[in-house]
């Protein structure tokens, strides 16, 4: 059994579910309490342990699926155990005149089922249905396509279907999951059928991009770049507090002074002060969203999200043609999809022309910002800093570079395309430090970058 | 104190006793929280009861509740303990002229000195508790840290006076509405616990055992609106605690059917910013018409 739980665990660790050696043991240790033979309650107690948020929930049930399932196949065929056949099945007739049992009623029967979303119901009715429309021995080899085939001639629909009978139970239409959990069902049956028609398992495949459905979409992981943001926080927090006098304008700690005068008898000789604590980084970030960083915008919400997890003091912005304030969004959703939707539908960017205006980017930048601006600030622009032919303001950037401590430019083009065609990048860089960011990599790329202070900023 | 239930239905049983109806999964990692003696990490969006199921448990297991309310800038002198020294100086003083120095010191970093905070409280107890921490999210990192010596062994280091260790082992419980994540060295120590809002059947059974006097009809015309309105895009979707709140109104006002009226006027219950306010007369409004038309 442990054995297996290390299978398991290394399977969910190729999925990106990061499972410890204690989750493992803690794993063990409840399997210890729940009944093996309840197959819900083995599941829920074995993700309660090791996965640990919603995001690993989710790829944990897919891979929880694929796994037991493969287990119990590959045991049965160790073990040379075959189904025995349903009762329509081959003996009573030739596929198309399944014996007594009339189509008609098990369509309805079906549907009933479907439309009660009893889990067990349905995965006897799936094998039926297998039996009497799948044709055994004629199945198209692609499952997805026999699976689709055996839905219609079943009739399942979701939507509701009036020149039935009343009393079908189909005429209303079907709930939409329970339909998707019968077809899964097929699909498993399906899947049976073949591994026992060849005797070999089909390969073990990761789960697709679709399928874990993860929220920052096609382009990359919303976890890794949530990692690499943890670390620029901790480079952020503790730079430069070497250059920081240790006291230097602090209060008496009242507390401290108390405790320490106890040793002279309640007379205060040594002074405590309260420790100065290094202020929080302040950070601005800009980020361009238009149509000519379509691809690379959902990675930069991304790093927006993962900035605003680790940063309290941090405002956002947006731009297009003019910029927009979006740090209320970012802290009031948590949830990645809801707060690219919040900021896609409503976040006020006066999209007129389409065409980034960095310029006045900039100058509005200012207005808004202005005189919150101080060395500790941080500001970082996510950009590809193409101005679509317009005046590309260098001077106002320089001004903004100047004030704030630090300025970073993380630009999703690759360094080949700089400063080709409408590019000005070249214009800005020598107020900023600007890199190339595409991906996670070069996101940590980024990070360690920061963390080499000798050529931290253009010091004006 | 009454026995420990022993089985995750046993538990879900008394669960439902207290007035708390528990999801499938809730019951399970609840019991394997006791039998373990581990921590259990609840997330899920506000309101669906996480705090609640701290209270039903503390009850269930009839233990006394230990409440942890974290907010940002929570530090370990409101969390862990604090030295009395108004106290500390008093006996000080009292003994200035008698005691040696030796005495006094000894005697003032005494346990009488020591301001107990919820978590010293809940590790020094004679009694076992449930220990609730809630809303750890809106606490720094630097706090969880802390939790960490806490959470796996059950002991807090205090420097002068050394390690103390749990007398027994509390149940806790840590609540997340899921604003930042939380760090993995925490959550490797808990077992995770996701509360999500119920299905329309359990909602339905959970409203109708908190407001029994209402009808039966209406009851489940509430509960199937609240679910609509869920499904919507709101800035705060309403939680079960709002559609209770929301029977307990209709049940004040006497109210017969949830027509458009009725809706009107009480959808403020459930619906709590302008904005949701609007989507929601406009697209669940219109549909109450309809279907009260059609039923």
């Amino acid at each position: 059994m442990a054995a297996r739980l290390v299978d398991f665990a290394r399977e969910l660790r190729e999925e990106g579910v990061m499972t410890g050696t204690s989750e493992l043991l803690d794993a063990v240790a409840v399997l210890r309490e729940v009944a093996w033979t309840d197959r819900d309650a083995f599941r829920e107690a074995l993700a309660a342990t090791l996965a640990k948020s919603q995001e690993d929930r989710r790829i944990f049930a897919l891979v929880f699926e694929r796994f037991f399932f493969r287990a119990t196949e590959a045991a049965a065929l160790r073990e040379g155990v075959h189904e025995s056949s349903p009762p329509t099945h081959e003996e009573t007739g030739d596929g198309d005149a399944p014996g007594e049992l009339d189509l008609e009623m098990l369509r309805q029967q079906i549907a009933r089922a479907v439309q009660q979303g009893s889990e067990g119901a349905m995965r006897d009715l799936a094998r039926l249905a297998i039996a009497a429309f799948g044709r055994p021995g004629e199945g198209s080899g692609v499952i997805g396509v026999d699976v689709q085939r055996i839905r219609r001639q079943l009739g399942l629909r979701a939507e509701p279907q009036p020149e039935l009978d009343a009393d079908d139970p189909r005429a209303a239409g079907l709930p939409r999951d329970a339909l998707r959990r019968f077809e899964a069902l097929l699909r498993r049956e399906l899947e049976r059928g073949q591994i026992e028609r060849t005797e070999t398992l089909p390969p073990s495949r990761p789960l697709n991009e679709l399928d874990r459905a993860l929220p920052s979409g096609p382009l990359q992981d919303l976890a890794a770049v949530h990692r690499v943001v943890a670390q620029l926080k901790r480079r952020l927090k503790t730079q430069g507090q070497e250059h920081r006098g240790a006291r230097r304008r602090t209060h008496v700690d009242i507390r401290r002074t108390m405790r320490a005068s106890l040793q002279t008898g309640g007379v205060p000789v040594v002074l405590k002060e309260r420790p100065v604590r290094p202020r929080r980084p302040e950070i601005y970030v800009l980020c361009d969203v238009s149509t000519s960083v379509t691809s690379a915008s959902v990675f930069f919400l991304s790093v927006l999200h993962a900035l605003h997890d680790s940063f309290r003091k941090m405002r956002s912005f947006v731009f297009i043609e003019r910029i927009s304030e979006v740090t209320d969004v970012f802290e009031r959703e948590r949830d990645f999809k809801a707060v690219s939707e919040a900021i896609g539908r409503n976040a006020g960017v006066a999209d007129i022309s389409g065409y980034t205006d960095y310029g006045r980017v900039w100058s509005e930048f200012r207005e808004q910002v202005g005189d919150d601006l101080h060395r500790r600030a941080t500001v970082i622009v996510l950009g590809d800093a193409r101005t679509n032919g317009r005046d590309p303001r260098a001077d106002i950037f320089a001004s903004i570079a100047a004030d704030a401590g630090r300025t970073f430019w993380l630009n999703p083009e690759p360094r080949l395309y700089w400063n080709y065609g409408d590019s000005v990048i070249s214009a800005y860089e020598r107020h900023c430090r600007a890199f190339e960011c595409w991906t996670t990599r070069h996101l940590e790329d980024f990070v360690e970058a920061l963390a080499r202070p000798t050529s931290m900023s253009p010091d004006p | 104190m009454s026995a420990p239930p022993v089985q995750p239905a046993d538990l879900a049983r008394r669960l439902r006793a207290t007035g708390y109806l528990p999801g499938e999964s809730t019951a399970l990692v609840s019991h394997l929280a006791i039998a373990l003696g581990k921590p259990v990490l609840v997330e899920g969006p506000a309101g669906v009861g996480k705090t609640q199921l701290a209270k039903a448990l503390a009850e269930v297991l009839d233990r006394r509740l230990v409440r942890l309310q974290c907010y940002e800038g929570l530090d370990e002198a409101k969390a862990l303990y604090e030295w009395n020294y108004r106290k500390q100086l008093l006996r000080i003083q009292a003994e200035s002229d008698t005691a040696s120095w030796r005495d006094v010191q000894d005697d003032i970093f005494g346990e009488e000195f020591l301001l107990e905070r919820p978590l010293m409280d809940a590790i020094s107890s004679p009694e076992p508790v449930v220990l609730l921490i809630d809303e750890i999210d809106k606490t720094d990192q630097e706090f969880e840290a802390m939790l960490l010596e806490l959470l796996s062994d059950f002991q807090i280091s205090v420097p002068e006076l050394g390690r103390i260790e749990a007398r027994t082992r509390p149940v806790v419980l840590l609540t997340s509405n899921n604003t930042r994540e939380l760090t993995e060295a925490l959550k490797r120590r808990c077992l995770y616990l996701w509360l999500d809002y119920p299905g329309l059947e359990h909602e339905l059974e959970i409203v109708r055992l908190h407001t029994p006097e209402l009808s039966q009809e209406l009851t489940r015309r509430l509960v199937e609106v609240v679910q609509m309105v869920r499904e919507l895009d709101l800035k705060k979707p309403p939680s079960i605690a709002e559609s209770i709140d929301w029977a307990r109104a209709l049940l004040l006002l006497g109210a017969r059917d949830l027509d458009q009226d009725m809706f009107r006027q009480t959808m403020s219950v459930i619906v709590k910013h302008r904005a949701d306010l609007d989507v929601v007369a406009e697209r669940v409004g219109v549909r109450l018409v309809a279907g009260a038309s059609a039923g």
